[in-house]
């Protein structure tokens, strides 16, 4: 049982104030839904929250279990058990996805044994087979060669393969198509079910939040969430539009 | 992050054994130092004329007046030993090799890499051959592979014909002092038709302090041949210099192939100052796979002469130059005859204040009709103070040539790392993986055991990189 809380956090970017006072938490097993438009301050608070060295945190903190991981670098909080499935994952020529994975794998559990190179291949091509994306990419560098779709898709087998209690997937479904999507969507379910992670789902379409049927949504407004509610929400945005609800909440404020 | 420190303690190589020499010159450069090693070994008159006379050479050449001038001007060849040995013979069993010394090969693998993949070994120490050993099989079929001062003995015919024809004393200062105190090195040949599917390998350990290993290797595939040899050389850490100043020439006649690799992993006292050329005979292929780790600073160029019409040559070319380090290397091909190809792959990683610098130089003769030359250089720069420079000659006397040259420099981008980082990998493990991935292109030309072995010295080379956190 992993919780991720985010309290009170505010994010500057060259000086630029992005989050004023930001405030939620994720649990193992929930799978929460952050809505909001471009610019929001979406994609800051998936990058702060893995120490992205552009953002900085000039107040409020970010707990792990209840302990601050703002002292952390990037890769031990990786370490914890967090993962972050990008918006426009790159590509890193030369670095092989599957001698990149099955080193993370071994940084992650130090006191296991390291997987034989040639098992690990074959499970890792299989899982590409699945997913439906071409064996041949792992063994190419990481993303090397690959739509943005497709890293998408290879995100979430990263993602499977490391076992993350809690999971940050940021614009996951953005550059899908709707079987890509229901793809992703799946193995998102698949997830919680099997290891009982805890997502975060940040999105501008409510689409992705219909497959997955969020626990909790956050709408997300000029770098604060303003409203939160169930699955509902996601209904509600659909038919009023952000205007109108960013609006609605404000009043109610 | 200051590392000079730690990188001698990183340097895994750098034990010394005790210096028990049977045999030895003063230090210093004579006249009767040269007469002195020719004794020892010796040789024929002619040789001993042919050393004089690249003494006399050697005096006469200034030092390059290009390269990095503040670490040439540190070599200096009167505080050099130009001969040690430690046995009187070449054994060819690990058994008989001096106890301290079998040890040393044994750290450093050889023993078990001969047992395992390859057809031949040599093994020099300091300034004599050992140990020496061709797989059977291959020497009933007609493979010639000794060290080069008992190859002047067998076969002084092929070293009237070869010997400093390749790369004649005056080429350059230091071919002029290996021509003088030359001792040890490979003389191979492979007989017509024949292909050698192992690689022979020689490997080159420098053992006592302020020593000078000048060995000379001589290899000649014959027609329709086609051998692998493979050289690796390591030395002790000591705070004084040592000097390494070899020469290398190789024949490939017609169609035949030949593929010569290097690790060169000295420790950070050994100036790598080598001359290495091959001529290239009707559609033969030549290919210098040549990786550079170690040293403080190396100036190599492996270059191939084209001389009959459809003769390839290839270099692929690794460099890395970590704290303290000058990497100058590079290739130079001659287009000699019609329809010669070349391709030169430059790949060169730069860390703390470490230098990397490509030299290279591309001819394409009046004669030479329908060239093509491909060359790529890529550097990677890994902190501020790292340094890179590109120096791409090109002297074309033909409109009809296809020469491409392509050149990038690059960091490590920051969103590479948050990547990177982002599942897990430690700074030091993410920069490693990078490098190991931007040197892929050698790693996969080398038989596994080696490719192992070149991605631990990058680990361990990053293993004390600044970490945080």
């Amino acid at each position: 049982m992993s919780t991720l809380e985010i309290k009170e956090l505010y994010v500057s970017v060259e000086d630029q104030e992005i989050l004023h006072g930001v405030n939620l938490t994720i649990k193992s097993g929930e799978i929460a839904g952050i809505m909001g438009r471009n610019g929001s301050g979406k994609s800051t608070l998936a990058k702060t929250i893995f120490g992205h060295p552009d953002y900085k945190i000039t107040s409020g903190d970010i707990l792990f279990n209840g302990e601050s991981i703002l002292e952390l670098s990037t890769d031990k909080r990786a370490r914890l058990g967090i993962f972050l499935g990008f918006q426009s994952p790159i590509a890193i020529e030369g670095v092989t996805m599957s001698n990149f994975l099955r080193t993370a794998l071994h940084l992650k559990n130090p006191d296991e044994k390291l997987e034989n190179p040639i098992k690990f291949h074959r499970k890792l091509k299989s899982q590409f087979e699945q997913i439906g994306l071409d064996a041949s990419l792992v063994n190419r560098g990481v993303n090397e060669n690959a739509s943005g779709g497709e890293r998408k898709k290879a995100e979430m087998i990263q993602m499977s393969v490391l076992q993350p209690s809690i999971v940050v997937l940021d614009e996951i479904d953005s550059g899908l198509d709707i079987d890509a999507l229901r793809v992703v969507a799946e193995n998102i379910t698949k997830q919680r079910e099997e290891t009982n992670s805890g997502f975060l789902l940040i999105t501008h379409y409510n689409r992705l939040l219909t497959y997955t049927k969020p626990d909790i949504i956050y709408l997300m407004h000029k770098g604060t969430i303003v409203k939160s509610g169930g699955p509902e929400l996601a209904v509600e945005l659909e038919e009023k539009g952000y205007e109108k609800l960013v609006a609605e909440s404000s009043n109610q404020n | 992050m200051d590392s000079k420190l730690d990188l001698e303690i990183d340097y895994k190589a750098g034990w010394a054994d005790p210096e028990q020499f049977t045999a030895s010159t003063d230090f210093g450069l004579t006249e009767d130092i040269v007469r002195e090693i020719s004794k020892l070994k010796d040789e024929p008159e002619w040789m001993l004329e042919f050393r004089l006379k690249a003494l006399e050479i050697f005096k006469q050449l200034p030092m390059p007046k290009w390269g990095d001038q503040e670490k040439l001007l540190q070599v200096d060849f009167q505080k050099i030993r130009y001969y040690a040995r430690y046995s009187e013979k070449t054994e060819e069993s690990w058994d008989d090799v001096p106890d301290d010394i079998k040890q040393t090969y044994e750290k450093l693998g050889i023993p078990e890499a001969e047992r395992k993949f390859l057809g031949g070994v040599g093994a020099q120490y300091d300034s004599e051959t050992v140990y020496h050993k061709l797989r059977e099989d291959l020497e009933k079929q007609g493979v010639i592979f000794l060290s080069t001062d008992e190859g002047l003995k067998k076969y002084p015919e092929y070293f009237k014909e070869y010997f400093g024809k390749i790369i004649p004393a005056n080429d350059n200062k230091f071919a002029a002092l290996n021509s003088a105190v030359w001792s040890g090195g490979s003389f191979i040949i492979i007989p017509k038709g024949l292909k050698v599917s192992v690689p022979l390998q020689a490997y080159f350990r420098i053992n006592a302090k302020n020593v000078g290993q000048f060995e000379r290797t001589l290899i000649i595939a014959e027609e329709g041949s086609d051998i692998h040899y493979i050289e690796g050389c390591t030395a002790p850490s000591y705070s004084s210099d040592s000097l390494h100043a070899a020469v290398v020439e190789l024949v490939a006649h017609k169609n035949s192939r030949i593929r010569y690799t290097t690790i060169q992993n000295w420790s950070n006292n050994v100036f790598n100052l080598v001359t290495k050329r091959a001529f290239a005979y009707e559609n033969s292929l030549v290919e210098w796979v040549d990786g550079n780790i170690g040293s403080k600073l190396t100036m190599k160029y492996p270059s191939i002469y084209l001389m009959e019409p459809g003769a390839k040559g290839e270099v692929l070319s690794v460099a890395y130059a970590s704290h303290g380090q000058h990497q100058d290397t590079g290739a130079k091909i001659l287009h000699l005859a019609p329809r010669t190809h070349s391709r030169i792959t430059a790949k060169s990683i730069s860390r703390g204040n470490g230098k990397t610098t490509y030299r290279g130089l591309i001819t394409v003769a009046p004669n030479a009709g329908n060239v093509v030359s491909n060359v790529v250089c890529d550097a990677l720069l890994l902190d501020e103070d790292s340094t890179n420079d590109t120096y791409p000659y090109q002297e074309i006397q033909r409109d009809d040539a296809t020469i491409t040259h392509e050149a990038t420099v690059g960091k490590i981008g920051k969103e590479t790392m948050f990547y990177l980082m982002s599942r897990g990998l430690p700074e030091n493990e993410a920069i490693a993986l990078i490098c190991m991935g931007f040197f892929e292109p050698f790693a996969k030309e080398l038989p596994m055991e080696y490719a192992v072995e070149l991605n631990r010295l990058i680990e361990i080379d990053m293993a004390e990189y600044g970490a945080v956190g």
